[in-house]
């Protein structure tokens, strides 16, 4: 098994394989600035959900990247996402060229958004009845650019949110939302992004150094684990901060100063 | 730990082994993309080769001053020069009257410039056997330079683009200041991106998109903020899928702060200019070679295509100097180690493994 532990998994509690029911029922979130992109988290866990172990299932939303950029990215971590496609494991969804068209308002933006919707439901439906139990995640790229789809209206983009969320609660999925925290910083009280972060079990969250981005150091990670899965013994939120490094196939994940 | 990291990928792609392309003004970079130039040779040199074909730059305006045009005008000279199509878009009421200021390219044979930097390099005193190593290096990066055209040019600023770049070549020029809304435009630039389908195998040409101040006040759409970034992200989308290079300068003073960040993170290759006040003190104190500098010029992100390694460079502000007074080059700041010194020692001892040219590459 040359599956090492990691700092990160450590901190999302992953570390007892892959049947831990922990994963399940879960909505993480990932925030990321300008300076530094978490996108390498999502990649990591859609290694994860894929690994040959597992059966489960990933529902992949991509508003920020087309398929050949996360295909050739799993393939140097040694993941082929054609074939996970191909056995249907992988469902990518293309919304890159989402549009809900602001000529007839409300009705047709919040249209795309539950034809998107019932895209995932139908996908999580047909897993449910055929795959048995395995486990489902539910994975968006990009929640600010869904914003954008839905053309600025984030009251859409919370109820459809909140849709997928009675998804972990049906079928016991998870979900892993990608925004960009810095976005908010300037805006008075977003609605979106507070209740993101209260409905989130895990916050993950990215930033660079306060001393800028060297070559062996891309950035830190903060993350929050509010644990409520674990049990009523746990209830104190648990947050763990490291340092990474991304390389092409892994990345290293190391506390501060322990690197030699 | 220890077993990610002996966990090293083996096939690593080495650049100089890739074919180089037929197609004069397109190379090959890492991870399967392709560069096209942006007309300045050092910015190519930053970027690691120059813009990727499919991704989208944008350029933060400084609002006083007018020095996003000189790399409007480098991106948009190069990509004549090299025959390939263009869109340029600006607010202003007849755009193709800014072709007429296009510079024009230095010819090799009087490139003098460059005989300068060698001529520099003489100081030196480079031993005779490691003198076709230096010349080689040169040669990688110009590309062919006997015959067929190069992959970058020097540009002269004062001498406007001869004639026949600018006849008989698919150049499209658009106001934006008539149209009340962005439909339009957007089927504009999809008719211009449709030319340029995506092929793996075999690229014929790139194509070029320009926008000059894209929210600027005068165009009408200017306070419809939802719009602007929804046409951007179908214009990156469009892009993404053809062979072309966007590239939008804004001034981001214009839109609200959650909007530009918004952008900000639409962009694949972010850059920023800013203009030098003439007479600061301080500055001048501060940075050798102040007299020279035209701006400032700052890399926020490099875009990264198909790959997840992040681009560091040792240093993401640069000076824009204007060489002889005719061609625009990108000098590192030297500058009193103020915040430099910190940043280092931060991390930890010994642990700064090459440099990050090396980094970028190496996996």
């Amino acid at each position: 098994m040359d599956r090492s532990l990691n700092l990160l998994d450590e901190a999302l509690g992953l570390d007892n394989g892959d049947s831990n029911p922990s994963e399940t029922r879960l909505l993480l979130l990932i925030e990321d600035c300008v300076e530094t992109s978490a996108s390498f988290v999502l990649h990591h866990l859609i290694k994860r959900s894929l690994s040959p172990h597992s059966s489960a299932l990933v529902v992949f939303v991509a508003f920020a990247q087309p398929f050949s950029h996360y295909d050739r990215i799993l393939r140097k971590m040694g993941c082929n996402l054609v074939v996970q496609r191909d056995n249907k494991r992988f469902l990518f969804l293309d919304m890159l060229t989402l549009e809900c068209p602001d000529g007839d308002g409300e009705k047709t933006c919040k249209g795309g958004l539950l034809d998107l919707y019932g895209k995932i439901q139908k996908a999580v439906e047909v897993s449910v009845l055929t795959g048995g139990t395995r486990s489902i995640t539910i994975m968006i790229d990009d929640i600010s650019l869904m914003e954008v789809a839905a053309n600025g209206s984030s009251n859409h983009v919370l109820d459809f949110l909140h849709y997928c969320q009675t998804l972990t609660t049906e079928f016991g999925c998870s979900l892993v939302f990608l925004n960009h925290k810095d976005i908010y910083s300037s805006m008075e009280r977003s609605t979106l992004i507070l209740q993101m972060e209260y409905l989130a079990e895990v916050i993950i969250r990215a930033e660079p150094l306060a001393t800028g981005l060297a070559p062996d150091v891309h950035g830190q990670l903060t993350v929050m684990n509010k644990g409520i899965c674990d049990g009523p013994q746990t209830l104190q939120t648990k947050m763990c901060n490291f340092h990474f490094r991304i390389k092409e196939n892994c990345v290293e994940y190391f506390y501060p100063g322990s690197r030699t | 730990m220890a077993a990610t990291k002996t966990r090293s990928s083996s096939f690593s792609r080495n650049i100089s082994v890739a074919p180089t392309s037929q197609v004069p003004g397109l190379k090959y970079g890492p991870n399967g993309t392709i560069f096209v130039s942006s007309g300045i040779p050092d910015l190519d040199k930053i970027l690691g080769g120059g813009f990727s074909l499919g991704s989208l730059v944008m350029v933060m305006e400084d609002t006083e001053a007018p020095h996003h045009m000189l790399l409007l005008r480098n991106f948009m000279s190069q990509g004549l020069v090299h025959n390939q199509p263009l869109l340029y878009a600006s607010p202003s009421r007849e755009p193709r009257a800014f072709l007429g200021t296009l510079p024009n390219p230095i010819l090799s044979k009087d490139d003098k410039s460059r005989e300068h930097d060698i001529e520099q390099e003489k100081g030196l005193r480079i031993a005779w056997q490691y003198r076709k190593y230096f010349g080689e290096h040169q040669q990688n990066f110009e590309g062919q330079k006997d015959g067929k055209p190069e992959y970058c040019n020097d540009f002269d600023l004062r001498k406007p683009l001869e004639r026949h770049f600018l006849s008989g070549q698919h150049i499209d020029c658009i106001s934006l200041q008539g149209s009340q809304n962005l439909a339009t435009f957007r089927d504009r630039c999809s008719a211009f991106l449709a030319q340029l389908p995506r092929f793996d195998g075999n690229i014929t040409s790139a194509g070029r998109i320009t926008i000059q101040s894209f929210c600027a006040p005068q165009c009408e759409y200017s306070n419809m903020e939802w719009e602007m970034l929804s046409f951007i992200r179908s214009l990156k989308s469009m892009v993404r899928s053809s062979n072309a290079v966007a590239v939008i300068t804004f001034p981001p003073s214009l839109v609200s702060p959650s909007i530009a960040k918004r952008w900000q993170h639409l962009a694949d290759t972010l850059l920023s200019v800013r203009a030098i006040p003439d007479e600061d003190k301080e500055l001048a104190n501060l940075l050798t070679g102040y007299q020279d500098m035209v701006g400032l010029l700052n890399v926020h992100k490099v875009a990264r295509l198909n790959t997840q390694v992040p681009v560091i460079l040792e240093a993401t502000t640069f000076s824009m100097k204007l060489k002889k007074r005719r061609s625009l080059v990108l000098e590192c700041l030297n500058q009193a180690p103020i915040d430099g010194s910190s940043g280092s020692s931060y991390g930890t001892s010994g642990g700064c493994s090459g440099s990050s040219k090396t980094g970028r590459l190496d996996f």
